[in-house]
């Protein structure tokens, strides 16, 4: 059966307590899940408080704050700073969303960061993306092209690259694919929308010779059809992107090509 | 995850498995294609209940035996058996990860969708036949 409950010794107790510095006059608390498999244990949520008036706008500012001054052990993955790396995407506030580009401002009250859901945990706040990424390999996401490679570049007109809008800015920080019930479910055979919209991204493409061979490739009742439209995948994305839709795209496809 | 730990079987052979079932199509097609038959095939069924409900027990038999009744109410019973057993296929899927379970209850759906649609049918086609 699908799993509804974490087992007894994944639950999270309550940890540690880091009182804000002697002074501070505008505080935030931030709860955050903390796991150290070289511990074990249960995992704890460990609470911080935080200076505003000391600390960045945003809620990876102050998990690099609380890193740097108050917990150095706090572990997660962080690059960009500026949404398009796609690395410290967790669950904030109950949804998941990149740290860098999420307000502390647009959450009421304590701030609660866990990793992204449903994904084995490494340490704290970093996901094991391993079947992820393998799962972005099975789709090949790359030009797949049997005509001679042209001299210069391979044209393509304003409307061919028009039908890439809204696939080709996905970064794949995997908010969307850890959100959908489906993808927690069956995750193991099911490819979830982060990876079926960057498929889609390739069979949109005028410049890609492999379609059919694509299609194939994804016509399974789990790689493809354990999308029920549940739309979780766009309403969390943090890109704005509508990775449902693009699901939607390929399924048309598959009845078009009967 | 626990169990790609334990093999040495490389994280792509694993997710590539058996590879694409090329099927499910179909499937999908199909459920929609018997939900739109059900808009209209619903709102006859009730119409007709709504209709049985205040009459005698002959006229009952009457409008039941109608050859129009007898069509209708069949496409209706496949329409609405064979939307069911493919959605409850769906949730089956979704929520039993146990092979042997799984594989039960999907033939359990299968056979029952298909023994309630016969039995529909041949009560309906004894009442259109003997009249009840």
């Amino acid at each position: 059966m699908a799993e509804l409950m974490l087992a007894a010794k994944d639950r999270p107790v309550e940890g540690k307590k880091f009182p804000a510095p002697a002074g501070a006059k505008r505080t935030r608390t931030f709860k955050i899940y903390r796991w150290d498999p070289d511990v074990g244990g249960n995992p704890r949520i460990d609470s911080y408080e935080v200076d505003l008036d000391a600390c960045g706008p945003m809620v990876l500012d102050a998990l690099i704050k609380i890193k740097n001054e108050v917990d150095s052990t706090l572990t997660f993955r962080r690059s960009c700073r500026e949404g398009v790396c796609g690395s410290c995407a967790m669950n904030i506030d109950g949804t998941n969303d990149l740290a860098c580009t999420k307000y502390i401002a647009d959450v009421k009250g304590v701030v609660k960061i866990y990793p992204l859901p449903h994904m084995a945990v490494v340490k704290d706040l970093v996901p094991d993306l391993t079947q992820i990424w393998a799962q972005y390999a099975l789709i090949e996401p790359w030009l797949k092209s049997d005509t001679a490679a042209p001299a210069r570049e391979r044209p393509q007109s304003p409307e061919e690259r028009a039908k890439l809008d809204g696939l080709w800015e996905c970064i794949l920080c995997f908010c969307c694919s850890t959100s959908c019930p489906s993808y927690w479910w069956n995750g193991d055979r099911y490819l979830g929308p982060a990876v079926l919209l960057q498929a889609y991204r390739w069979i949109a493409d005028s410049r890609d010779e492999a379609t059919g061979d694509r299609l194939d490739n994804l016509e399974d009742p789990f790689r493809l059809y354990r999308c029920h439209t549940i739309m979780n995948c766009t309403k969390t994305c943090p890109k704005g992107l509508n990775p449902a839709k693009a699901i939607g795209e390929i399924k048309k496809l598959m009845v078009e090509r009967r | 995850m626990a169990n790609a730990r334990r093999s040495l079987r490389s994280e792509l052979g694993r997710v590539r498995g058996l590879g694409s079932a090329k099927e499910g199509v179909q499937h999908w097609w199909m459920q929609r294609i018997t939900a739109i038959a059900l808009v209209p095939l619903s709102l006859w069924f009730v119409a007709g209940i709504v209709f049985v409900i205040d009459v005698d027990r002959a006229t009952a038999i009457q409008w039941l035996g109608s050859p129009l009744t007898l069509g209708l109410m069949s496409l209706f019973l496949i329409a609405l058996i064979y939307h069911a057993v493919l959605g409850l296929q769906v949730v089956i899927e979704d929520y039993i990860h146990s092979h042997a379970t799984k594989l039960v209850l999907l033939l359990l759906i299968q056979f029952a969708g298909f023994g309630l649609a016969a039995a529909g049918i041949i009560a309906m086609l004894l009442i259109t036949i003997y009249g009840g």
